[in-house]
């Protein structure tokens, strides 16, 4: 193997950029005090690793390791984006709870950097070290606040759940090793698609990545460690590391053919379930953030939806053109990150210190109390329902469409069902805002404004999600990229 | 003139403009936020009487179109048509807003401006959803007007407005859901979303739907169609809604709302899918006499004045269902000119229940009794619009029933024979509820001194009682108007039918003569001139 030239370091400049800030950060702390100027330059670190991504030439690096082409880039802005969005966020809500922010951000950051590697991975031990890096840094951010209880719960639970994922994940890669004797994509790609080792593998890789992205059965930490987190924290991993680890799940499930002859059931079922543990779960919480916790479960089902249409395309004989569901599966990654992290902001600047305000009740008669927040956390909730003119709306079009073409009618079908079961519980958290009256006196420490950092996040991703929902073309027009195809050339 | 190039995009988005006005204004500033809105809404309505020049009479197809590219892939377009049916249905929604903000003057006391506010969005969801020429943007403004409808029911409603408001919801969205997939169907089918195209290829036979595919593509639309009518078991939501909803509420409910289920099954339904249409035609009909019989026997052991008012419309609409699926000319155009009364008549009856709940709080009948006397000039009005309610000749709800009844007679005599007990029915329940309420003596002492009509109140009533007149006498000036487009619609229907028919096997025994006797009735004597001499 050749020793890594400057190609191979552009290819991961993203990467760099994200790491360097991060470090920078850490070595920053014991000088500045300021945690503005924390912000700041955290805010400068996270767009400046996308901002590189212009300079970042696509193709192979590092003997094939890592693969830049316009399908990590997009992840990479999405990626970078939540990464900006969540550390404006978090700003003010450092400073009611009282954390220190450099390692918060430099935490941010890294995250971030693993999951721009998950995005590119073109080797399953490089995915690893993404899926790794991305973890670690995720497991102390869900016990930032270390005096909470909860937090501790949400870290601890995270963390042994996510490193039992985490074995399967690698156990998983052995086997495909041991049947292949390679751990590139490449050149799984060709590999024996009847072979039980491969397959072996390839579930136990599935396993570890259902449960990054919350598929049941493997959705049970959800709720927990959503609650549990600091809620930008939370804003971050609904966003963040689930669009990564599907962009992982793309690149291993649509171009390894052994996979999409076999996989179709896989992901119908996973799709299936996924969407029932979501829904079903979500209509029982009386808490915002565990509601949204199991939205967001349910959300990932839709996405499955369409990852089985993509299966089915891409399956040789079905002559199925897989553009759309892939497509659908950006389009919807976008969309449900903007408006997630716009609703877990709202909810973190709603909370009050110490999360306390955080049970839909408390919500009542913010209607009139707060009118811009509740009017916005409505437009998020309808985006989620998938009303016509806000960005989830397109979402479910697409993914509607893409399951429609791919012959998946019952699928389809079960989708409308759920998106009904939807429907229940975002409308209630509505009502509760517009048509409840607050029993008693509204507590005096409670939240009386959005602080300005959370208003121009809210106010960023609503324009975005309703421009998402007027004028879907130019975004449209990325996603349906020939090129974002993968394919195993 | 300029804007009639563009006036369907006016019509949509005026009120929305209006809505963004009204967001200026200081939230206490109630008489200003009434006025404006009034203003809004008037010259809405306004505009929307240059239909009635613009629209040509006899010749087929749509007219004003707008088109425009929206998205491009998959291709949605903004394309707004406009034809007989569709703009007496926009007219009518754009007279009864007005006539909402008026009822509302004093009825609704907090939260005026979101009030208002939502009242505006509403009208841009429901004239977006009759001017709708493209699958997508229609499933866009249906959708879009459910939230502001709920908002009514559910902040300004009574006692389980929250209750009711979930319950109209859900409904609404598990039946549009369905027609999304729907739609996503069809257009996966044909590559469009553009209803005139998909309907073309449909008939040049570019795109054949197998009778099962057909079938189920009926069903997902129907559903929809038939949750929002509403049709006999679906109706649940429609007492809760009804009896939850503040006037305005109900008024725009019953008026247009409904409708849109109606407008629906003519526009889409029937052309898009005529083979399944025929098939399930005897299932629809059954449902559609079930339900007018039916709600007319719940409307007449309803305690409750406004529940039974809710009832009326599940029997009446009923016959609109029935008269759409006779699939005569004569009956459609009776099924469109009987939306039109009922939402006049039945959103008038809904006024004078509120009128009355202003006064006494209450929609239970035997809390009156009596009210001729404080009220003679209430009473009267009442009078006028429950004989035009039940069908009396020369006035509105007359003709729209007579017609169904008519048209239905001539392929399914026993069909009509049903239907025609809901109107013995509707007297029954009319009349003996209004003699509860205004005749005999005053049972409650608080009912003595209750106050009779204001200016405000006479002026609305005496509106909607001249427009109820007008229509009964002169009924001609409507069907004249959409007799060619229920004709389009048949023949839309008939084409493709006859071309199905052709094939022999696999058609049930009853298609081909009943497509026979349609084709010979809708080559009879233009109806518009025979409605004309009653």
């Amino acid at each position: 193997m050749t020793p890594p030239g400057a190609q191979d370091i552009l290819r991961v400049l993203p990467e760099l950029a994200w790491c360097g800030a991060g470090v920078l950060l850490m070595l920053l702390q014991p000088f500045v005090k300021n945690r503005q100027a924390l912000t700041f330059i955290s805010m400068l670190g996270a767009s400046a690793g996308t901002l590189v991504t212009f300079k970042a030439a696509f193709g192979e690096g590092f003997g094939g390791l890592v693969q830049f082409d316009i399908f990590s880039l997009f992840f990479h802005w999405l990626i970078g984006l939540v990464a900006f969005l969540v550390i404006l966020a978090s700003d003010s809500y450092l400073e009611r709870e009282n954390l220190d922010a450099a390692e918060f951000y430099a935490l941010i950051l890294f995250a971030t950097a693993g999951m721009g590697v998950l995005a590119s991975a073109q080797e399953l031990l490089t995915a690893f070290i993404g899926l790794e890096m991305s973890s670690i840094s995720s497991y102390i951010l869900a016990g930032y606040r270390r005096d909470s209880i909860k937090s501790s719960e949400s870290a601890v639970k995270y963390f042994l759940l996510g490193s039992f994922a985490t074995a399967f994940f690698l156990y998983g890669i052995a086997l495909v090793y041991g049947a292949t004797g390679s751990t590139n994509l490449r050149i799984l790609a060709t590999a024996d698609p009847s072979s039980n080792l491969v397959r072996l593998g390839l579930s136990l890789i599935l396993v570890g990545l259902g449960f990054k992205v919350a598929a049941a059965p493997f959705q049970v930490w959800t709720p927990d460690v959503y609650e549990g987190a600091p809620t930008p924290v939370t804003a971050l991993f609904s966003a963040g590391p689930k669009a990564a680890t599907f962009a992982l799940l793309l690149r291993i499930f649509a171009t390894i053919h052994a996979a999409t002859d076999f996989w179709f059931w896989a992901f119908w079922i996973l799709a299936a379930l996924t969407m029932f543990a979501g829904n079903l779960g979500a209509l029982v919480q009386s808490n915002i953030k565990r509601l949204l916790a199991y939205s967001s479960i349910a959300h990932a089902g839709y996405i499955l939806v369409a990852m089985a249409a993509i299966t089915t395309a891409k399956n040789s004989d079905s002559g199925l053109d897989p553009g759309t569901a892939y497509a659908a599966v950006l389009f919807y990654l976008l969309t449900y990150s903007l408006v997630s992290v716009g609703a877990f902001t709202i909810v973190s600047d709603l909370g009050g210190q110490g999360e306390r305000y955080v049970n839909t009740d408390d919500f009542a008669g913010l209607g009139t109390r707060q009118p811009f927040a509740a009017a916005a956390l409505s437009v998020f909730l309808l985006s989620l329902l998938g009303l016509p003119i806000t960005a989830g709306f397109f979402g479910k079009l697409y993914i509607f469409t893409a399951a429609i073409k791919s012959k998946l009618i019952w699928l389809a079908i079960l989708m409308a069902v759920n998106s009904i079961i939807g429907a229940y519980y975002y409308l209630r958290v509505i009502i509760v805002m517009y048509m409840h009256e607050y029993k008693g006196n509204v507590p005096a420490d409670a939240p009386t404004s959005l602080s300005p950092t959370t208003a121009m996040v809210v106010i960023v991703t609503v324009l975005a999600t309703i421009y998402l929902g007027l004028a879907p073309n130019h975004v449209l027009g990325i996603v349906l990229d020939p090129n974002l195809i993968l394919s195993a050339r | 003139m300029e804007l009639s190039g563009h006036l369907l995009s006016v019509l949509i988005f005026f009120p929305g403009f209006g809505a963004a006005a009204l967001l200026l204004l200081r939230g206490d500033d109630h008489l200003w936020i009434r006025r404006l809105t009034f203003v809004v809404s008037v010259v809405e309505f306004v505009f929307s009487l240059f239909l009635l020049r613009a629209v040509p009479i006899s010749a087929p197809g749509y007219s004003l179109v707008e088109f425009g590219h929206w998205i491009s892939a998959p291709p949605i377009n903004y394309h707004l048509g406009v034809d007989g049916i569709s703009m007496f249905l926009v007219i009518l929604t754009t007279f009864l807003t007005p006539i909402c903000v008026l009822a509302s003057w004093h009825g609704v006391h907090h939260r005026i401006k979101e009030f208002h506010f939502t009242l505006l969005l509403l009208e841009v969801g429901v004239v977006g959803v009759f001017l709708s020429l493209d699958l997508f943007l229609f499933f866009l403004f249906w959708e879009i007007m459910l939230i502001p409808m709920a908002f009514l029911i559910g902040i300004w409603g009574h006692e389980r407005r929250l209750y009711a408001a979930m319950k109209f919801v859900l409904y609404t969205m598990a039946g549009s859901i369905l027609m999304l997939v729907g739609i996503i169907w069809l257009y996966n089918a044909t590559g469009s979303f553009d209803l005139p195209v998909i309907q073309q290829m449909l008939h040049d036979g570019v795109v054949t739907l197998s009778t099962r595919t057909e079938m189920l593509l009926f069903l997902a639309f129907f559903l929809a169609f038939a949750i929002k009518v509403p049709l006999f078991p679906l109706h649940t939501w429609l007492p809760d809604a009804h009896v939850e909803a503040p006037t305005a509420g109900s008024v725009i409910l019953a008026g247009v709302l409904l409708k849109m289920g109606t407008y629906g099954m003519i526009r889409f339904c029937l052309p898009l899918f005529p083979e399944a249409s025929h098939r399930a035609a005897p299932y629809v009909a059954v449902l559609a006499i079930i339900g007018i019989i039916y709600g007319a026997l719940v409307a007449m052991v309803q305690p409750n004045l406004k529940k039974l008012v809710a009832y009326s419309s599940v029997s009446h609409l009923g016959f609109v269902v029935l008269g759409i699926f006779a699939f005569q000319n004569i009956s459609m155009q009776g099924a469109v000119f009987q939306m039109l009364a009922h939402g006049v008549s039945t959103g008038a009856l809904f006024l004078l229940v509120g009128m009355l709940y202003e006064r006494r709080h209450t929609f239970e009948i035997a809390e009156y009794g009596g009210l001729s006397t404080p009220m003679p000039r209430l009473a009267a009005f009442f009078l006028f619009v429950v004989l035009s309610s039940m069908g009396l000749p020369m006035l509105n709800g007359f003709v729209g029933e007579y017609l169904i009844l008519l048209g239905t007679y001539h392929v399914h005599w026993k069909w009509a024979a049903w239907a025609a007990t809901g109107v013995i029915l509707s007297a029954c329940y009319l009349l003996w509820s209004y003699q509860r309420v205004f005749f005999g003596e005053v049972t409650h002492q608080k009912n003595r001194e209750l106050p009779d009509l204001d200016t405000r109140e006479k002026w609305i009533l005496a509106t909607v009682a001249v427009v109820t007149l007008w229509m009964g006498i002169g009924s001609p000036f409507f069907t004249r108007r959409f007799a060619v487009p229920c004709q389009t619609v048949l023949q839309q229907m008939n084409r493709s039918f006859a071309r199905e028919a052709a094939l022999p096997a696999s058609v049930p025994s009853v298609a081909p003569d009943s497509s026979g006797r349609v084709l010979a009735s809708t080559s009879m004597a233009t109806s518009s001139e025979r409605s004309g001499t009653r």
